[in-house]
């Protein structure tokens, strides 16, 4: 096969000792971007960049691209510790994996969350190998319906999720849906929410609302119960990480599920943070203990790391062959690597089959580095939550702070970090879940845009969102999902079944009936 | 995947050397500074420069602003750092809001899209190319009137005639943002096919658009040719015309047979419209000549390195390069035209 032929030459290039340290080196400074929220991949590669110029082109990618894969793992470190995700696809995370490390099993969740990264990442990449040409053109299937009809499986997967009551989810998701409609309308350029206030232009950052939601409520509740984390009774296992993969093997369907949704995502330039949801918003239907998660499942870890990588790396794919970055990441890797004279597109592959193999390799040996280098830092990471509250607090603060104002440089996102982290200690008290609302300022305004976008182009029938089988299929089975809690809730309550129906569920009901 | 420089046609390098010499001449006449100020004498930045993008990442800003910070770092043509920041947040209005702010601040500037235009009219948002200092003009980005290789239509008007011929709206027209450059073509292009209008269809960047074309979920495009060109080459894309004066100065073969040279104008297949877009550097307002100064200077370096060149002729770029009253000049009136254009459209925000 021309394909192996052609990546054990790019395994050939990568093995250098000199490759190796600069895998290391990438690895570390990825790990250290991923911690910092804000920071993000895009910024760090960006500052990063110019360190590569004096470097051989090959030597520079295999950097570049380690140091994406660190900061992909290290997104995961502190969502898990301090419930603060630092990439809109880490956000899945922190549902599981923050009540994990309060339980003092931190090191268990960082493990689960580092290896499902891993896994999905490296069936990814094994995708985009042997499947390249086959499935690059599949993107191309995507028009604005298909794009609505994924964010809206997305929404739908996640429905009916929350513990608490229907009403408090969607009122919930409904304040995302007015934060995330702030700024600039897309669609007829004109602004909306702005109040004629220039800071109100850019709208609501996903990041800042997040780092305050959950990063400050969550030291709000902490000072509440006694100033101090409640994860710190946790031993250092050494042995945490073997004893995590051993329970780690009953979840093998989540993962192949999960691995197939973040592929499935990352073609289809869904991409990582619906995969993310979708894929955790399954698992917990379709898992055994479906009801403890949220609680602390190292499944419910599992799942959204797993697609999210998965995502993430097959996100490469179209980049590659189409030229659509997949993330803004992947952007600002490539667009830098354009001062080679590479430019991405169908025919990257054809004339820069050297670099396009290169790639590849430096994908498959920085993730196997990168699990190295982060597993035996497990116990470290776990470590950390034994530094005293009092210590560590401020250093958080400061550094959701220091986030905060990356996003745009900006003292206002500073204040409004604040008020978000006001705004998520009081949702927790009242009960009002928050994965809603986050769910409804990342995914909200895409979704207006492609629905719009769709029905300028139908000339306003609904009838474009069941027009080929593609689209057709994925709202069947978003309409599906979405209706699963009535079909439980009236099975269960037959009785009472002429009274009301859940709203949520009504006003999709009322979409299915269209057609 | 080596860097590709050295071996030039010598018309190529002849023009550049000509553009040199004149953008030289036209600096030296407009910039009234002191004819002493000499790089080694002049001022120089002290701390990182931020280089803003108000757009963005991934189009075609900025590529162009992502690949000038790599050109620096790489022949080393700054003491101090350039470092790239998307502002794309309301149209491009937060990195321009942000400059406007940034009075008297010489570690600071922007590249321009249309949107240093067409924002602040179609919006309302208090900026202007006159709240900032202009720099210098780089390249002036070309628009082609692009459809799916797999369509008949051969020619400009072809399609144009076809648009005439088909229901009302049925065409679709691919672009990025609404009410921007590629709308503004838009509604220049449906004065020939009126009564008959396109729908059009805004998209958030301008390799999306490219794509969307590719999987025909729209009609026609006009982006710019870098946006589409590897497309193109993919034989997926088939450019219609230019909508400049004059054909592009490029001839080595892009595709198979063609160069850019070889697309038609859109007045030569009978379709009479023309746009360009400015790619410029601006600076804050209240900065001292000796800034501008360093900026120009900066500018002409990047602009001489064969690196550059070839950047330029990848993308079809109509190289036109000024600074001082010139590029000032210029800027105005374009600012005119935008004005006019949107008015004409009914794209203006009220009180505007």
């Amino acid at each position: 096969m021309d394909d192996v032929a052609s990546l054990i030459g790019g395994f050939k290039v990568a093995l250098s000792w000199y490759n190796l340290a600069l895998m290391m080196v990438g690895i570390l400074l990825g790990v250290i971007i991923g911690v910092l929220p804000g920071l993000g991949g895009a910024n760090g590669v960006a500052i990063l960049l110019p360190l590569t110029f004096t470097m051989p082109p090959t030597s520079a990618i295999i950097m570049l691209s380690c140091i994406y894969w660190g900061a992909l793992f290290g997104g995961a470190i502190t969502s898990i510790l301090f419930n603060i995700p630092g990439e809109p696809w880490s956000v899945a995370t922190t549902f599981d994996g923050h009540p994990l490390a309060q339980q003092g099993r931190a090191d268990e969740a960082l493990t689960a969350a580092f290896t499902s990264s891993f896994v999905g990442a490296l069936v990814a990449v094994i995708l985009i190998t042997f499947l390249a040409p086959l499935i690059a053109k599949f993107a191309l299937q995507f028009g604005p319906a298909e794009f609505f009809s994924v964010y809206f499986l997305t929404f739908a997967s996640f429905v009916g999720m929350g513990r608490g009551s229907p009403f408090k989810v969607l009122a919930s998701m409904c304040l995302g849906f007015a934060l995330g409609a702030v700024g600039l309308d897309k669609v007829t350029g004109t602004l909306r929410m702005t109040f004629g206030q220039e800071q109100l232009l850019v709208g609501f950052d996903f990041l800042v609302a997040v780092i305050g939601l959950f990063g400050i409520g969550e030291i709000l509740s902490s000072m509440e119960s006694g100033l101090k984390f409640s994860g710190t009774h946790a031993t250092i296992r050494l042995g945490a990480v073997l004893l995590t993969w051993k329970k780690l093997t009953q979840y093998w369907v989540t993962s192949i599920r999960s691995c197939i949704v973040g592929c499935w995502m990352g073609i289809t330039p869904g991409g990582a943070t619906p995969a993310s949801f979708m894929s955790y918003g399954l698992a917990k239907r379709f898992s055994k203990r479906g009801n403890n998660f949220g609680k602390g499942e190292l499944e419910g870890v599992v799942a959204p790391e797993t697609a999210a990588h998965a995502a993430g790396t097959s996100a490469l794919l179209p980049m590659l062959t189409l030229g659509i970055p997949g993330s803004p990441t992947a952007a600002v890797l490539l667009g830098g690597l354009l001062i080679w004279g590479l430019q991405p597109g169908p025919m990257l592959f054809i004339e820069q089959k050297e670099f396009v193999w290169g790639l590849i390799a430096s994908m498959y040996l920085g993730n196997i580095a990168g699990l190295i280098v982060v597993l035996t830092c497990v116990p470290l990471f776990a470590a950390i939550l034994r530094v005293p509250f009092s210590v560590i607090a401020p250093c958080i603060l400061v550094i959701c702070a220091v986030g905060a104002y990356t996003v745009h440089n900006s003292m206002f996102d500073v204040w409004m970090m604040m008020v978000f982290g006001v705004m998520g200690y009081a949702f927790n008290k009242l009960g009002y879940p928050l994965p809603p609302l986050v769910l409804a300022i990342v995914l909200g305004d895409r979704a207006e845009e492609s629905f719009r976008q769709a029905m300028l182009g139908s000339q306003g029938s609904l009838a474009i969102f069941w027009s080929n089988w593609l689209v057709g299929t994925i709202m069947t089975l978003g309409t599906i999902l979405l209706l699963w809690p009535i079909f439980t809730w009236l099975s269960g309550k037959r009785r009472s079944a002429t009274s009301e129906p859940m709203p949520a569920a009504a006003g999709a009901a009322a979409v299915d009936r269209q057609p | 995947m080596m860097p590709r420089s050295g071996t030039r046609g010598s018309g190529a390098a002849r023009l550049a050397r000509e553009m040199a010499c004149t953008a030289l001449l036209a600096g030296a006449v407009a910039m009234t500074l002191p004819p002493t100020s000499a790089y080694s004498q002049g001022w120089e930045p002290t701390k990182p420069i931020q280089f803003v993008i108000p757009a963005g990442t991934g189009g075609g800003a900025d590529q162009m602003a992502r690949f000038i910070q790599g050109l620096v770092a790489k022949n080393g043509l700054t003491k101090q750092p350039l470092i790239t920041f998307n502002k794309g947040g309301g149209a491009g209005a937060e990195g321009f809001l942000e400059v406007k702010k940034a009075a008297g601040d010489p570690h600071i500037i922007i590249i321009t899209l249309s949107n240093l235009f067409t924002t602040p009219y179609a919006t309302g948002v208090p900026f202007g190319w006159q709240d900032m200092t202009p720099v210098a003009m780089l390249a002036l980005d070309q628009f082609i009137l692009w459809v799916n290789a797999e369509t008949p239509y051969k020619t400009a008007k072809d399609y144009i005639e076809a648009v005439k011929a088909g229901d009302d709206k049925t065409f679709k027209m691919g672009g990025t943002g609404s009410k921007q450059e590629d709308q503004i073509i838009t509604v220049a292009l449906e004065k020939l096919t009126a009564p008959k209008k396109f729908t059009y269809v805004p998209y958030a960047g301008g390799g999306a658009v490219a794509v969307q074309l590719v999987g025909k979920h729209v009609n026609s495009t006009v982006n710019n040719p870098i946006e589409a060109v590897s497309q193109w080459k993919a034989g997926a894309l088939r450019p219609l015309c230019l909508f400049d004066v004059k054909r592009s100065i490029y001839t080595g073969k892009v595709t198979a047979d063609m160069a850019w040279s070889d697309i038609p104008t859109c007045k030569e297949s009978g379709v009479d419209t023309e746009y360009q877009m400015l790619r410029g550097i601006f600076m804050a307002p209240g900065v001292k000549p000796e800034h501008v100064a360093f900026y120009v200077d900066l500018f002409k370096k990047v602009i001489a390195t064969d690196d550059w060149k070839k950047f330029m002729e990848e993308g079809a770029f109509n190289q036109t390069f000024m600074t001082g009253d010139e590029f000032k000049t210029w800027v105005a009136a374009n600012d005119k035209l935008h004005y006019d254009l949107m008015k004409e459209a009914g794209f203006l925000a009220p009180g505007k």
